[in-house]
């Protein structure tokens, strides 16, 4: 058992997600960067899906009230174990009584946490994650509160105390993000002019971001190829008769501000949308704070296609370089 | 009706299989989907039928992505007939209309409606031409209700009126989305009509709230043990107005497990429904009333 003794910002239980259910509104869930917490499981021995927590901004306070291993991934963040400071990326031991706790934010805006043998609530249509809007999976469908007593698994495999990720498997953090975006959808609805500044522009990441999806504002308002409303669309030139959104996609209603939908999507709706960002660009946004400058870049299928194909060459290679350290 | 296919990044495939919303357009997303799912392709991973359109999520490490367009286009031509007529149920819906807890709601949000000094059903009424929001009551609960897409938040169902176009309700969403929306409200949004599964955000005009659950994540819900989302797509809809104290009194015999949906077995026919459409929804209501009877 682990017990929260303070629960930060909003802290959540995520596995990898409950794929299955998208087409009765019940989104894929699970952590927002997927790297991040594979590579926090991978550090403490446990298989890859196996939850833990995921906490933005601000870090909890976990009293641990057996041995166990922990690793923290994602964004940087000073990482303490009683009064000592520990690194990131990391394989640390807690002992029975101590207690994990955070300091300051350094960049970055998610934090996972991964604890030997996962954590261990019951699954809700075969995952632990929590989707906060359905009131599904994590703690009875909620965010983790102080008080909160999580169990834990019992399988997990060895890693070393002290087993690290070298620099240049981690994600590199900056000052600026670059999104790639496939152009489709209803890419036609906007201008060529749109078409042309919407990848031009600076953008900037607005307030309003969560697990549902991330605004953004800054950039000149996108204009609209005139159209006969088609039944049942709506007579806004943003509107579409309501279909299904992609994880990825960005709508951007009345043409004003980009919203990219993350792995808490809603499944539908009416608004149209331009394209989306490619999977491999995903975990990314999930580490964006409020106002970092953002360029949406343009890319084909293959150039899509390739980057995905580095992400899963980046994984092998850490599970190899953690392998090789055990 | 040209289909047209795009991806939505590198995992989705999407079909519109017409930009404007008929029951002709959502046959014909559901019978591809239903033949989709029969082709089994290696690699689709989530079938996502919606009102005039539809979704694939695929694995590119899988299938690549122009391989499942070309797989899905063979099947799209190999099935030119559109399969019109499913086996699916109908479903009574209680609906206490003009209801205190949406009322509430909507007046906290008149500075984002298109008419502040009125109510949604106000609204509603006016642009719909009818004399009263009694009127408008009784055109929205008269004819049926098809289910053509789940979605947007858990369970949340769109549902298309069953009624020639001429008369089909159409209202526009709110002028900015509101904060608040009450579980289990009945709202509209151009001619699509909704049940709020969940509480929380929406644009949709708010006319009144049903008792009866359609989503729930602990499955105690005697009509949601077995699975704890309530629609899928291709039910039919029957909203029967009610008053307050038939209102808590269902509420009460739900707390207390006794409530059973009024629901039936029917076989649904596009064409025939089409023929006289008057006509059939009243068969297809009567199968409700032998229902309640027995």
């Amino acid at each position: 058992m682990i017990e929260i003794i303070k629960h930060g910002l909003l802290t959540s239980i995520q596995d990898l997600g409950r794929p299955g259910y998208f087409h009765l509104g019940i989104p894929l869930s699970g952590a927002m960067d997927r790297f991040a917490m594979r590579v926090a499981n991978l550090l403490v021995g446990n298989s890859e899906d196996l939850a833990g927590l995921e906490a933005v901004f601000m870090g909890p306070q976990i009293k641990f009230e057996k041995d166990a291993l922990v690793a923290v991934t994602g964004a940087e963040i000073s990482v303490k174990i009683d009064d000592e400071e520990y690194p990131t990326w990391t394989t640390l031991k807690v002992k029975s009584g101590q207690v994990l706790s955070f300091g300051p934010l350094k960049s970055g805006a998610r934090m996972y946490i991964a604890i030997s043998g996962g954590i261990d609530v019951p699954m809700a249509l075969g995952s632990r994650s929590t989707y906060l809007v359905g009131a599904l999976g994590g703690v009875n469908g909620k965010a983790i509160a102080k008080g909160d007593r999580l169990p834990l698994g019992k399988n997990h495999g060895k890693v070393k105390e002290g087993t690290t990720l070298s620099d240049t498997l981690k994600p590199i953090s900056s000052k600026q993000a670059e999104l790639r975006v496939l152009p489709g959808l209803y890419w036609h609805r906007i201008s060529p002019p749109s078409q042309k500044t919407f990848f031009d522009d600076e953008w900037k990441v607005a307030l309003e971001i969560d697990r549902m999806g991330y605004r953004f504002k800054g950039g000149t308002k996108l204009e609209f190829v005139d159209r006969e409303p088609p039944f049942g669309a709506g007579s806004d030139p943003s509107n579409i008769v309501d279909s299904c959104y992609s994880y990825g996609s960005i709508q951007v209603p009345g043409g004003v501000e980009p919203i990219i939908l993350h792995r808490d999507a809603v499944s539908g709706g009416g608004y149209f949308t331009l394209g989306a960002v490619i999977s491999a660009d995903m975990d990314i946004i999930g580490q964006l704070q409020p106002n970092t400058p953002t360029f949406f870049k343009k890319v084909d299928m293959n150039e899509a296609l390739q980057a995905r194909l580095e992400r899963v060459n980046l994984l092998e290679k850490v599970r190899t370089h953690i392998n090789e350290q055990g | 009706m040209e289909t047209r296919y795009t991806f939505g990044g590198d995992e989705h495939l999407f079909v519109e299989c017409s930009e404007e919303m008929s029951l002709e357009a959502f046959f014909k997303s559901l019978s591809l989907t239903e033949a989709i799912k029969k082709a089994g392709i290696k690699g689709i991973t989530e079938i996502c039928p919606a009102n005039a359109s539809f979704q694939l999520r695929f694995d590119p490490d899988i299938i690549k992505p122009n391989d499942l367009l070309q797989s899905v286009q063979i099947i799209e031509k190999a099935g030119k007939k559109i399969k019109r007529s499913i086996k699916t149920r109908i479903i009574e819906f209680p609906v206490l209309y003009n209801d205190p807890w949406t009322h509430e709601t909507l007046m906290r949000f008149r500075d984002r409606h298109q008419m502040p000094d009125g109510t949604d059903l106000d609204y509603a009424a006016e642009i719909n031409n009818h004399e009263s929001v009694e009127g408008f009551i009784k055109a929205h609960s008269e004819s049926p209700w098809f289910v053509t897409m789940v979605g947007f938040v858990a369970g949340l169902p769109f549902m298309y009126q069953m009624v020639d176009r001429d008369r089909q309700i159409q209202v526009p969403k709110y002028l900015r989305p509101r904060t608040d929306t009450p579980k289990l409200t009945l709202g509209h949004g151009g001619c699509f009509a909704c049940i709020y599964s969940v509480k929380g955000a929406g644009g949709y005009q708010m006319f009144g709230i049903t008792p009866m659950p359609i989503y729930d994540p602990t499955q105690s819900v005697e009509h949601l043990k077995d699975f704890m989302v309530f629609f899928r797509p291709g039910d039919i809809v029957k909203f029967r107005p009610i008053d307050m104290s038939e209102y808590e009194e269902i509420v009460q015999e739900i707390e207390m497990n006794q409530y059973r949906p009024v629901i039936k077995e029917v076989q649904f026919d596009l064409d025939q429904y089409n023929e006289n459409t008057k006509k059939y929804n009243n068969e297809l209501v009567k199968a409700l009333k032998d229902d309640r009877d027995n």
